[in-house]
């Protein structure tokens, strides 16, 4: 391996989250961002083709090393790790409306859901995978909320592009609002 | 269909409803999942829905789920029964004039489907994380000891002396031992319970008592009043204690 694709190595080992790729690119000023792109995928070859228990993936705009899933039950039963819970129905259906349709509001969410998420909202908040990114227009000026690099986290996205779009769905839906 | 099917929960015969009640349903995230699901299993076209069977099977669900007090299940309950009756109202003759009561509801079901088809692939997605583990948290080590103060003996000394200065003499102070005799004012108390039955404060403690002597005697007839020996009354607040024999004691 080259001496960049250590050094990054190295970081990403250090480190519990995803590095930003800026961050990465700070660890050695004197690199190119062509030098880095090919570090980087010397170091992601390294392990996938070596055959490694690790993979180098990339979230939201940074890199992390992961644990390949087929050891997941291993070190879950050897209680070295443990999976976070996952995500109720009425959660991942309101950040799927949020991921499309931020900034929404509160109001549209429950129109669109067909029941109250006051609470749902406050969870998602509170694990900080959504965020208020403004105000609507209207009355009482509502809440508008948006999905934070830790939905991207979350999910193992690189970018929201990551999800299909609106046209790719089975059931593509007109985006012009009630027009019926 | 009859009036009475389509108010099930109305039914008398009803058995009472349990107190618990869910209102996050692991099977239904809401009244648009139940009626897809419905619809679904029902098998027929989302664009032309049969009002009148979708409606009873809803609401029959919504019966069977324990539902009833789920204002947003209640609302779409009430919503399909307003469409269906819109439906039994005579079209006027022109037929392209005729407003689909369903098609909003044909609308907000598609809306619904399509974040679905999403929620799927977050779905996914998240499981896939799920399944990968990130570098563990490592805690940030403690904050280091502080350095141990560097002072010889003699600035150590100095700074005592400095501080010595400044105080005022030291008040001294005699300990003595604690010269309560409990055991001693039981005695007293016992032997003039012996020739009465009946003895008052002022008869055990003496004017001018000493502190130690009232404090002893108080003890005392504390103590005995928790064995049973004596009783203690107090008419009135700051009234003369009165003590008695013990009835049950006496007879014992």
């Amino acid at each position: 391996m080259t001496p960049l694709a250590k050094l990054l190595e190295a970081a990403l080992f250090a480190s519990a989250r995803p590095i930003p790729s800026e961050e990465l690119a700070a660890l050695d000023p004197e690199a190119s961002k062509a030098a880095l792109a090919a570090a980087l995928d010397e170091l992601r070859e390294h392990y996938d083709v070596d055959g490694h228990g690790v993979e180098l993936v990339e979230i939201g705009g940074g890199w992390q090393i992961l644990t390949r899933s087929e050891y997941t039950e291993a070190i879950e039963r050897a209680q070295l790790a443990a999976r976070p819970a996952r995500l109720s129905a009425a959660a991942l259906e309101t950040l799927a409306l949020i991921a499309y349709r931020q900034p929404i509001g509160r109001a549209e969410i429950e129109e669109i859901r067909g029941v109250s998420v006051g609470s749902v909202l406050k969870s998602l908040h509170e694990r900080g995978l959504i965020d208020v990114v403004g105000r609507g227009e209207g009355m009482g000026r509502p809440l508008l909320y948006g999905t934070t690099p830790i939905f991207l986290e979350y999910f193992a996205l690189r970018h929201l592009e990551e999800l299909p779009r609106a046209d790719e769905l089975a059931v593509a839906l007109r985006a012009e609002p009630r027009t019926v | 269909m009859t009036g009475t099917a389509a108010f099930p929960w109305a039914a008398p015969d009803a058995p009472a409803p349990p107190p618990s009640f869910v209102i996050e349903l692991t099977e239904f995230s809401g009244p648009l999942d139940l009626l897809l699901t419905l619809i679904r299993e029902e098998q027929v076209d989302i664009y032309d829905i049969p009002i009148a069977r979708i409606a009873e099977q809803f609401v029959l669900r919504i019966r069977t789920l324990q539902l009833n007090e789920a204002a947003d299940y209640l609302e779409m309950a009430a919503r399909l029964l307003r469409i269906k009756a819109q439906m039994l109202l005579p079209r006027a003759d022109g037929e392209e004039a005729w407003d689909d009561p369903r098609a909003e509801l044909v609308r907000r079901l598609l809306e619904y489907q399509q974040m679905r088809e999403v929620v799927d692939v977050l779905e996914r997605a998240g499981e896939d994380r799920r399944n990968r583990f990130a570098r563990a948290y490592v805690p940030q080590a403690p904050a280091p000891p502080e350095a141990p103060l560097a002072l010889s003996l003699s600035e150590l000394l100095a700074a005592v002396d400095r501080i010595l200065r400044v105080a005022r003499d030291p008040a001294i102070h005699d300990v003595i031992p604690r010269a309560i005799d409990v055991p001693g004012a039981i005695v007293v108390i016992r032997d003039l319970l012996a020739i009465r039955a009946r003895a008052r404060w002022t008869d055990l403690v003496p004017y001018g008592a000493e502190p130690w002597q009232v404090l002893s005697t108080l003890l005392g007839l504390l103590e005995m009043a928790k064995l049973g020996e004596c009783r203690v009354e107090q008419p009135r607040p700051f009234a003369n204690v009165e003590i008695t024999r013990d009835a049950a004691s006496e007879a014992a």
